[in-house]
């Protein structure tokens, strides 16, 4: 699968990527734009209005609306047609849920039901099992949800113990066992449950209906934020799974289980761009307010510092999403075009081809959002901790971002992990570009001369670029199959990785951005992504050196360290204009804006 | 029967209006465009009234006269769920010059109901929905906030001062919707937005009129001057402030 790409999963770190060949959020259609606004117009008519009362888990309230979400069709956004869903792209789908990610408590409900809790069965269910259950998520009719995690198997989550049985008949599977943290448990009709079968040392799905006789509910989990989303343990006691029920095939429930988190943890890089896009405008909207030593806040430095840095990460978040996006669908395109390759075969393909790209979203976009609501907290000072302003709700509910899809901790170790093993495994020329980054460090000098704008940004994202292929050679040489016990190390590395990613994506889309966008708007484009690649070059520094002296190659690390400080050389930036500029510009629109 | 909305195609009402050409063009760049919201209220009381089968309205068209960068905002109707749209392809120049021009589609295209908002959000003329029944010699009823068909007529409730007023009508006639049309615009649904790109959107060259006004300058409000806050035991200073420098009392 996945022959003809333009760019394989990882391939990132090897290839120069033209501008030209990305997508940009500038190029969104009529008919997405039109989603977007749909998407906009059903939170301010259905949803902003009652945050509190959703919160306060007013009975059957987040039923009532997911169920209007799915009058107006947005529960069927990437549902294939034929089961009465609307077979839009991914990046479609990201759109949407970007949007709904403004949404709070809501948001995760929305999500949970469109991602974890329908795509199983849209990606890996039979014909029958689309007819009956999916085509009753895409309406919104039922809800979803998604049943992994248990007491003891959390982030190890293989490590369940929920088993199904074949019962003497062979008609039914016999499952007993315990899930937690399930979001949509209160209320959701359909549930894809992962459980062992007989004495399986790997998970296979089920469908499950919560009407079932033996399923017991728990009580709603009280939680920091997030508090209108429904969280519950359920509980199965010899509850009957009728055989058609197994969602693919024995034993594939693991697989299915990384696949769908994977696609949820791209899926989470979208929603947190649309909670920070609305963080940052309320922010803007206070400093534009609020008045102190007879002025504005919005005029003084260290707000505009604050302003702009949130714009600067979420923009640059932005950028990597909506680029890894498009890699997604052009994967599902061409995995679609071979012979003997099911649709759900061909989605679930491409989520695995960029799994890597996938937990530097996760990670990189949870991260965004927490910097982004803790800044949105101080601009808004005393306001910002009161429980009465949106501040408070926008605080608590980034939190879980970190933990669920996998904690940042656990897609860290992914994103590292995930590249080596593609080098290993000869998908991606990893290693052999690697040891010829090392075997020139001896001769390496600094002859950085400026040729341009882009040429210029483009020589400093390559050597950030050999930072991290020839850490990964050093890491791999040192302790090899040891490296999963040296999990600083690979943070450290997989911190360079996502910078990578990042700094690379931004580039691209400003540099393609010049085509369409207005003089004004290209040059704070600009701003930004010379404050980012300046920011990022001293954090790569610091994640490096790290790195190396962590690694302690006697033979190695003074190489290593001499191309580090190479490598991690920019052209210097006045980050204090450039950030008073940018910040000037959503000042003016009083909102996020770019 | 068939209803006609007309529909202008207007600068978001967050925008911060900037002008250039020496204060004499609005500056386009950067702005998003939306359906005039009264024109979307009426478009949502036309649907709202086609989904009652007693009705019995056939069509709901949209009419804009516009350049083909109002197509967006047309389509955007079309996805709310108006069936055709018909586009003017002329530069909306003033009210007389837009609403002769519907007019003229009118006089070869008759329609029994015909709906415009009661001002466009952008530059707020309130004259078209009245011209355009001038030009075809038919009623118009303004300010209108309810309005229901029975019988082959119709039944409006119009805002007057201090109070409401109700009036029937024979069709055709204008109808100059305001606030109360209609609750909440109705949100586009993905069905919608699906379909739009299938329903006719149709271009009409526009016919030679003369627009009658001419626009020569454009100037932004003055800035709000900084608030005086007067202590609540000075009601002296605040009295002589209201007198000599705010000249209210």
């Amino acid at each position: 699968m996945g022959k003809d790409l333009t760019i394989k999963g990882g391939e990132f770190l090897l290839k120069k990527t033209e501008a030209n060949s990305i997508f940009i959020p500038e190029e969104f259609d009529e008919e997405q734009l039109m989603i977007a606004q749909t998407c906009d117009d059903f939170l301010e008519a259905e949803i902003f209005p009652i945050l509190d009362r959703i919160d306060s888990q007013e009975e059957g309230l987040m039923r009532s609306v997911v169920e209007k979400a799915g009058e107006l069709g947005l529960l069927g956004v990437s549902i294939p047609e034929e089961y009465d869903g609307f077979g839009q792209s991914f990046v479609t789908s990201m759109l949407a849920s970007e949007r709904m990610g403004a949404g709070n408590s809501f948001a995760v409900a929305f999500s949970a039901h469109t991602g974890i809790g329908s795509l199983p069965i849209a990606y890996y269910g039979n014909h029958e099992q689309k007819q009956k259950y999916l085509t009753k998520l895409a309406t919104g009719e039922w809800a979803g949800a998604y049943c992994l995690t248990e007491p003891g198997a959390g982030s190890d989550a293989n490590s369940g113990k929920t088993k199904a049985v074949l019962s003497e008949d062979g008609k039914h599977y016999i499952m007993n066992g315990q899930k937690m943290w399930i979001t949509n448990g209160g209320f959701a009709d359909v549930q894809t449950v992962f459980a062992k079968i007989d004495n399986d040392r790997v998970y296979s799905a089920f469908i499950v209906e919560k009407n079932w006789d033996g399923i017991v509910l728990n009580p709603e989990e009280k939680k920091m934020g997030i508090k209108g989303s429904s969280t519950r343990q359920i509980f199965y006691n010899d509850v009957k799974v009728p055989i058609e029920n197994l969602l693919g095939k024995r034993g594939e429930g693991f697989r299915i289980a990384l696949n769908i988190l994977h696609m949820g943890r791209i899926k989470l890089g979208g929603n947190v761009l649309g909670a920070a896009k609305r963080a940052i405008s309320q922010a803007i909207n206070y400093a534009n307010e609020r008045k102190q030593f007879g002025t504005l806040i919005a005029n003084f430095g260290s707000i505009k510092h604050k302003i702009a840095e949130q714009a600067i990460r979420t923009f640059t978040t932005e950028c990597a999403v909506y680029r890894v996006s498009k890699d997604i669908d052009n994967a599902i395109e061409i995995n679609k075009a071979e012979e003997g390759c099911d649709y759900g075969r061909a989605v679930m393909g491409a989520f695995g081809e960029y799994g890597a790209e996938a937990a530097i979203m996760k990670v990189f976009g949870s991260e965004t959002l927490d910097y982004v609501v803790d800044e949105m907290v101080q601009i808004m000072g005393g306001m910002g901790f009161s429980a009465e302003m949106p501040a408070d709700k926008a605080y608590r509910d980034s939190r879980i971002n970190r933990i669920f899809e996998g904690t940042n901790e656990v897609n860290r170790l992914i994103i590292t992990d995930t590249i080596i093993k593609r080098g290993q495994k000869n998908h991606i020329p990893l290693f052999e570009k690697a040891k010829e980054i090392i075997a020139g460090l001896d001769n390496l000098t600094d002859t950085f001369e400026t040729k341009g704008y882009y040429e210029d940004k483009l020589v400093f994202v390559e050597n950030f670029k050999n930072i991290a292929m020839m850490l990964m050679e050093a890491a791999v040489n040192k302790f090899d199959r040891k490296l999963m016990q040296e999990q600083e190390v690979q943070n450290s590395i997989s911190d360079i990785l996502m910078n990578v990613y990042v700094a690379e994506s931004t580039m691209l889309r400003v540099q393609k951005a010049e085509a369409t966008q207005s003089e004004e708007m290209i040059k704070i484009y600009k701003d930004m992504l010379d404050v980012y690649i300046f920011e990022t070059a001293s954090l790569i520094n610091k994640h490096a050196l790290d790195a190396i002296y962590s690694i302690d190659d006697d033979e190695l690390s003074d190489k290593l360290v001499k191309g580090t400080q190479i490598y991690t050389k920019v052209s210097g930036v006045n980050v204090k204009d450039a950030r008073r500029r940018i910040a000037d510009k959503l000042i003016e629109e009083n909102k996020y804006c770019f | 029967m068939k209803i006609l909305i007309c529909l202008s195609n207007v600068p978001d009402t967050t925008t911060k209006a900037k002008f250039v050409n020496d204060n004499t063009a609005f500056d386009t760049t950067g702005v998003q465009w939306i359906i005039n919201p009264w024109d979307e209220l009426a478009l949502t009381r036309a649907i709202e009234l086609k989904s009652d089968a007693a009705n019995s309205i056939d069509n709901i068209t949209v009419i804009t006269v516009g350049g083909k960068d109002a197509e967006p905002t047309m389509r955007k109707a079309l996805a709310i769920g108006a069936d055709d749209a018909v586009r003017v392809d002329a530069e909306p120049k003033d009210a007389y010059y837009v609403a002769a021009q519907i007019a003229e589609y009118l006089k070869s295209n008759p329609f029994d109901l015909i709906f415009s908002g009661i001002e466009s959000a952008d530059y707020n003329g309130s004259a078209v929905g009245g011209m355009i029944a001038e030009f075809l010699n038919i009623p118009s009823i303004s300010a209108v906030s309810k309005m229901n068909i029975e019988n082959g007529q119709v039944n409006i409730t119009r805002e007057i001062d201090g109070g409401t007023e109700d009036v029937t009508s024979e069709l055709p006639v204008v109808s100059i919707v305001q606030k109360g049309i209609a609750k909440e615009p109705m949100i586009a649904a993905m069905r919608g937005i699906m379909m739009a790109r299938k329903k006719p959107l149709n271009v009409v060259a526009p016919v030679e009129i003369e627009a009658l006004t001419e626009i020569v300058n454009f100037e932004l409000p003055q800035a709000k001057p900084a608030c005086k806050m007067i202590e609540p035991e000075n009601v002296k200073e605040l009295v002589s402030l209201l007198q000599n420098e705010a000249k209210v009392i």
